[in-house]
């Protein structure tokens, strides 16, 4: 049965659609049919990310108002097997999404692919609660940062009270937490929430914890998910993820200052 | 931890401990609040409706209010009667 996943956070810039283009292309990596979808109307940017964006002619809202058909917007991705990006439209809003509308489509995706993933745009109005109301989990990006952890609390209760799950009284969505830019060296430093103190807050359970790294800006830039560099830190920490959201026990890792040598030291380098 | 830490002064709480804090405070009042619809516009105009059965009162002189400290919640009502004067006029009316 197809899952439903929605990547999510209440505030902007925490890295909801690296996460989600990382997190997708993770899944299809081990096999899973995956399609990760822009809810972002208006402020397209996982086709950027996912290196597509010049492959885009139909999207997300065109299938929605039955301007085209879905096999015509999904884009295949030329790296990964088994991975498809729906891209939305730059030149909509988000009332251009409707639950009914959304529902039909995650109904047809459901036939093809086992997982579907839904990048939120930042905030907790019409265009997340559209990428929230359908989900079977929701994957809550926070940083270790006070107003990033206020607003994941804020968005896990819009997910309690106004998803389907919570509408209809069914089994509720299931929330994981994926801290992301996380440094271990300023957590040591007592200059950042320890990822402790985050799960503390939220309560609810950890998926991964993705280290701060040049690795993330570098493969945006080139459009490649970071999971794809499995020299980078953020690139494995994100693989980790996807294995322990698929039931496997995985240690966390780069959560403790690297060891510096004495050069390192004497010098003053920071990594 | 050595022994020398044991005479130093103890040292002020590092500013991830002050966020985490500062987070707990703020989120346990949003929470109390998130989870409680927001009655106190409705409790306003039923009280002010069971109070004006007895008394003679305008619109803005019922005042509700929800204060929310650590640990409990404190709901003020405040209802300002007319003098006794402006009683008599009101009773001339009725």
């Amino acid at each position: 049965m197809a899952k439903i996943i929605t990547m999510t956070s209440g505030k902007g810039g925490v890295g909801k659609t690296t996460s989600s283009a990382a997190f997708g292309t993770g899944l299809a990596l081990r096999g899973f049919k995956t399609c990760i979808i822009d809810f972002d109307v208006g402020l397209r940017n996982l086709d950027l990310i996912m290196g597509c964006e010049r492959r885009v002619v139909f999207d997300f809202i065109n299938v929605i108002n039955g301007e085209a058909r879905l096999s015509q917007a999904l884009i295949k991705d030329k790296r990964v097997e088994n991975l498809y990006i729906l891209p939305t439209s730059q030149t909509r809003d988000k009332d251009a999404l409707t639950q009914e509308g959304v529902g039909k489509i995650l109904d047809e995706l459901k036939k093809e692919f086992d997982y579907i993933l839904c990048d939120s745009p930042a905030g907790i109005e019409k265009g997340a609660l559209m990428a929230l109301y359908w989900a079977d989990h929701a994957i809550i990006v926070t940083n270790p940062e006070v107003s990033s952890v206020r607003d994941s609390d804020r968005i896990l209760g819009v997910i309690q009270a106004k998803s389907r799950r919570a509408e209809q009284g069914l089994e509720p969505v299931k929330e994981h937490l994926l801290v992301t830019r996380y440094d271990p060296d300023r957590v040591e430093k007592g200059e950042m929430l320890k990822v402790e103190d985050v799960l503390e807050i939220l309560a609810i359970p950890l998926l991964g914890i993705i280290p701060e790294s040049p690795a993330v800006l570098k493969a945006s830039n080139v459009g490649m998910p970071v999971v794809l560099d499995d020299k980078s830190n953020a690139g494995l920490a994100y693989a980790d993820a996807v294995g322990r959201f698929l039931g496997e026990t995985i240690e966390h890792r780069f959560i403790k200052p690297e060891k510096k040598g004495f050069l390192d030291r004497l010098l003053r380098r920071t990594a | 931890m050595s022994l020398l830490d044991l005479f130093r002064k103890s040292k002020p709480p590092t500013v991830a401990a002050q966020a985490k804090e500062r987070l707990q405070i703020v989120l346990a009042h949003e929470r109390s609040g998130r989870d409680s619809p927001d009655f106190l516009p409705a409790l306003q105009q039923e009280l002010l409706a069971v109070i004006k059965k007895y008394v003679n009162i305008d619109d803005d002189k019922v005042a509700v209010k929800l204060e929310r400290e650590s640990g409990c919640s404190m709901l003020e009502v405040n209802v300002e009667l007319p003098g006794p004067a402006k009683r008599g006029t009101a009773a001339t009316i009725n």
